[in-house]
């Protein structure tokens, strides 16, 4: 690995402190890097801190929670550092983001045109007419035939496909080099999810941009992802190319995800393979967080909690069982 | 959009034919009519002579027949003449009254607007902030004081202690015109337009900051700031049109509420408005003016109503298309 990493973070902990000063750990020192042009997925159930860790890198974290720790570094520039006025012009324009409920992350008062070029104007000095020959552009790379009418109809006039279509044309608009997409496609209908999945791979190789990819379906990690992230309870128990982790899996964590995915061979009663809930965030157990729930707990397992190892070349794992 | 308001329209028609059924029926159920009184007054007076009158006035007709009388010759605008002021209709009663009443209730409006909003948004900017628990203390307080007594204060303090404001009417000098008059008017509307627009802040303050803390926590607003807008493009644009939504909803329901304290105000105030007039009439069982009022009130409630529907649907482009 020769080259630099687009986006580097270190040592990030983002807690939420909460009533009676219980603090809820929910991204608990991650590592992690992106290169340009990679699609790096982040799996876990929910609760293990995916969202918190996108929203990190976006500084839009709000009350209760705060950034506490770490460095968040895109293109050798500290974005922790960064005034509230310098991110707005990294957000939507270096770095872009979708979500998870396309239903409500539109302003329901402004045509779709509006939003996108309001996108456009904001990072890029183009006029009116300008910005709005974009949006049409925009909108027609991202399917819509008859784009020249969408600018002007309002989101609840679209379907929860076409508005997710509308949230990534709006999120391209500027070229990021980065997008974040926090479970882009689970809210949607099972036919239309992949259209969704293939339609940002589609963006991402014309663009050039790499994709962190948040998601709980490890089928979606295995066709659109380069490198993977498998976090628990606000820390990454596992980090490896997207082979590895399904031919040489090493947490029972990860196991236990694997498990859980409906596939042909297996029987279906082993759906849902682990047992137990992720634990709230202001309670993890003492040692490893994942031993209230482990298969092969031991007892060094509960006393500290074993760090992130890389025990095979590009292969990083927070497990006893591997040191 | 223009099916939704003709759609609207038309349900306003039923409405008002229910208004004035109530109107009707209300003042038909209130004892007496303008003659008893009269005869307990003056004992000298041959029960005969009233009964005479009643029958001139159309008093022992059957009921649908004196409704169809009193509604039919309304919508023209002719509401009969005052019982009590001889030879007045109603209509000229009414009148230059229903001016000042209206400018008293838009001023009152503008005033509530002006304070209520910006508050409810600072206080739902800083939640639990000095201010807006001051904001809050402040609007439970003016809830919690009744119109007339603060109405008194402000006379007591401002007018009669200061001598800022005139306590009571609406001209100085009658028969004036011009600018100067008009500046005159707006003075006195001062002390009773507080007093007014003030009853309704706290309500205006606790939806504005609870629909802008609302909105401020939801997916649109995120997306917003995660394409890069700036916190006043945030609050200004994303936010503030999404939260005046249902505050046009509530000017709706509120206009009643206005209307009412209205009547109270201008008698705090000896305010010549509906109010003032509506009291005197009650009082002296003068029925054309008190039915009259009655129904020009609920037409302003209806029609204040109607226009928050048609303001609601060109803020809201849910409403518009369906
Ligand atoms: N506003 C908040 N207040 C308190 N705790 C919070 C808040 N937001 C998140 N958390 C904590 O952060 C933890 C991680 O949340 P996060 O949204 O990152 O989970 P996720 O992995 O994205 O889950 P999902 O798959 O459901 O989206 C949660 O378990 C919760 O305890
Ligand atoms: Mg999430």
């Amino acid at each position: 690995m020769t080259q630099n990493p687009l986006l580097d973070v270190e040592g990030l902990k983002t807690y939420f402190y909460l009533e009676d000063n219980q603090v809820a750990k929910a991204v608990d020192g991650v590592d992690f890097y992106i290169n340009p042009g990679e699609t790096l997925a982040i799996v876990g159930e929910s609760g293990s801190g995916k969202s918190i860790t996108s929203l990190s890198i976006m500084q839009l974290i709000n009350k209760p929670g705060k950034i506490i720790d770490g460095t968040i570094t895109l293109e050798e520039e500290n974005l922790l550092k960064k005034t509230g006025k310098q991110m707005s012009k990294i957000r939507g324009n270096d770095i872009a983001m979708i979500f998870q409920e396309p239903m409500t992350a539109l302003n329901p008062v402004y045509t779709i045109g509006n939003q996108i070029m309001e996108t456009i104007r904001k990072h890029k000095n183009v006029s009116k007419k300008e910005a709005q020959e974009r949006a049409i552009e925009l909108l027609r790379v991202v399917g819509f035939p008859r784009a020249e009418e969408i600018i002007n109809e309002y989101p609840h006039q679209l379907s929860g496909g076409m508005r997710q279509r509308a949230m990534i044309a709006m999120a391209i608009s500027c070229e990021p080099k980065l997008l974040i997409a926090d479970e882009p496609s689970t809210a949607l209908d099972v036919t239309i999810q992949a259209q969704i999945l293939d339609l940002l791979a589609e963006m991402k190789e014309r663009l050039d941009m790499a994709i962190l990819l948040i998601t709980h379906d490890l089928g979606v990690v295995a066709e659109y992802a380069d490198r993977v992230l498998v976090m628990y309870g606000g820390q990454i128990v596992e980090e490896t190319a997207v082979e590895q982790i399904f031919e040489n899996t090493k947490h029972p964590y990860t196991t236990g995800l694997l498990d859980s995915l409906p596939s042909l061979e297996k029987d279906m009663k082993r759906l849902g393979a682990i047992k137990g809930t992720v634990p709230p965030a202001h309670s993890f157990p003492k040692g490893c967080r994942f031993s209230s729930r482990c298969p092969h707990v031991m007892e060094r397992c509960l006393e500290s909690n074993p760090d992130l190892n890389e025990v095979e070349s590009n292969h990083k794992v927070r497990c006893y069982l591997y040191n | 959009m223009y099916k939704y308001i003709i759609r609207r329209i038309l349900v306003f028609i039923p409405m008002l034919f229910a208004l004035t059924v109530i109107v009707f029926t209300l003042a038909q159920l209130a004892p007496g009519d303008a003659l008893t009184g009269q005869s307990l007054a003056d004992p000298n007076v041959d029960p005969e002579v009233y009964e005479q009158q009643r029958e001139a006035l159309g008093l022992n007709d059957p009921l649908p027949v004196q409704y169809w009388h009193w509604v039919s010759s309304a919508a023209q605008g002719d509401f009969g003449d005052s019982l009590v002021f001889n030879g007045r209709t109603v209509m000229d009663l009414i009148e230059a009254r229903f001016a000042n009443t209206l400018y008293l209730g838009l001023f009152s409006l503008f005033i509530t607007i002006i304070v209520s909003i910006p508050i409810g948004i600072y206080s739902a900017r800083r939640p639990y902030s000095l201010l807006d628990y001051g904001a809050t203390g402040f609007g439970f307080l003016g809830l919690a004081i009744p119109n007339f007594f603060f109405g008194l204060i402000a006379i007591y303090f401002l007018s009669i202690q200061l001598g800022w404001f005139p306590a009571q009417g609406t001209l100085s000098s009658p028969g004036a015109a011009g600018f100067g008059s008009f500046l005159d008017r707006l003075h006195h509307m001062v002390l009773p337009g507080i007093t007014l627009g003030l009853a309704g802040t706290a309500t205006y303050m606790r939806y504005m900051r609870s629909e802008v803390l609302d909105v401020l926590g939801s997916d649109y607003i995120r997306t917003a700031r995660a394409k890069g807008m700036t916190e006043n493009s945030v609050l200004y644009k994303h936010t503030l049109r999404n939260a005046l939504i249902p505050i046009i909803t509530l000017m709706g329901f509120e206009i009643g509420v206005l209307l009412s304290g209205a009547v109270i105000t201008e008698q705090v105030f000896q305010y010549p408005g509906l109010g003032t007039l509506f009291i005197s009439s009650v009082t002296n069982r003068d029925f054309p003016v008190v039915m009259a009022i009655a129904l020009i009130l609920g037409v302003l409630i209806l029609i204040g109503n109607l226009l928050a529907d048609i303001f609601y649907s060109i803020v809201d482009p849910r409403i518009r298309y369906d």
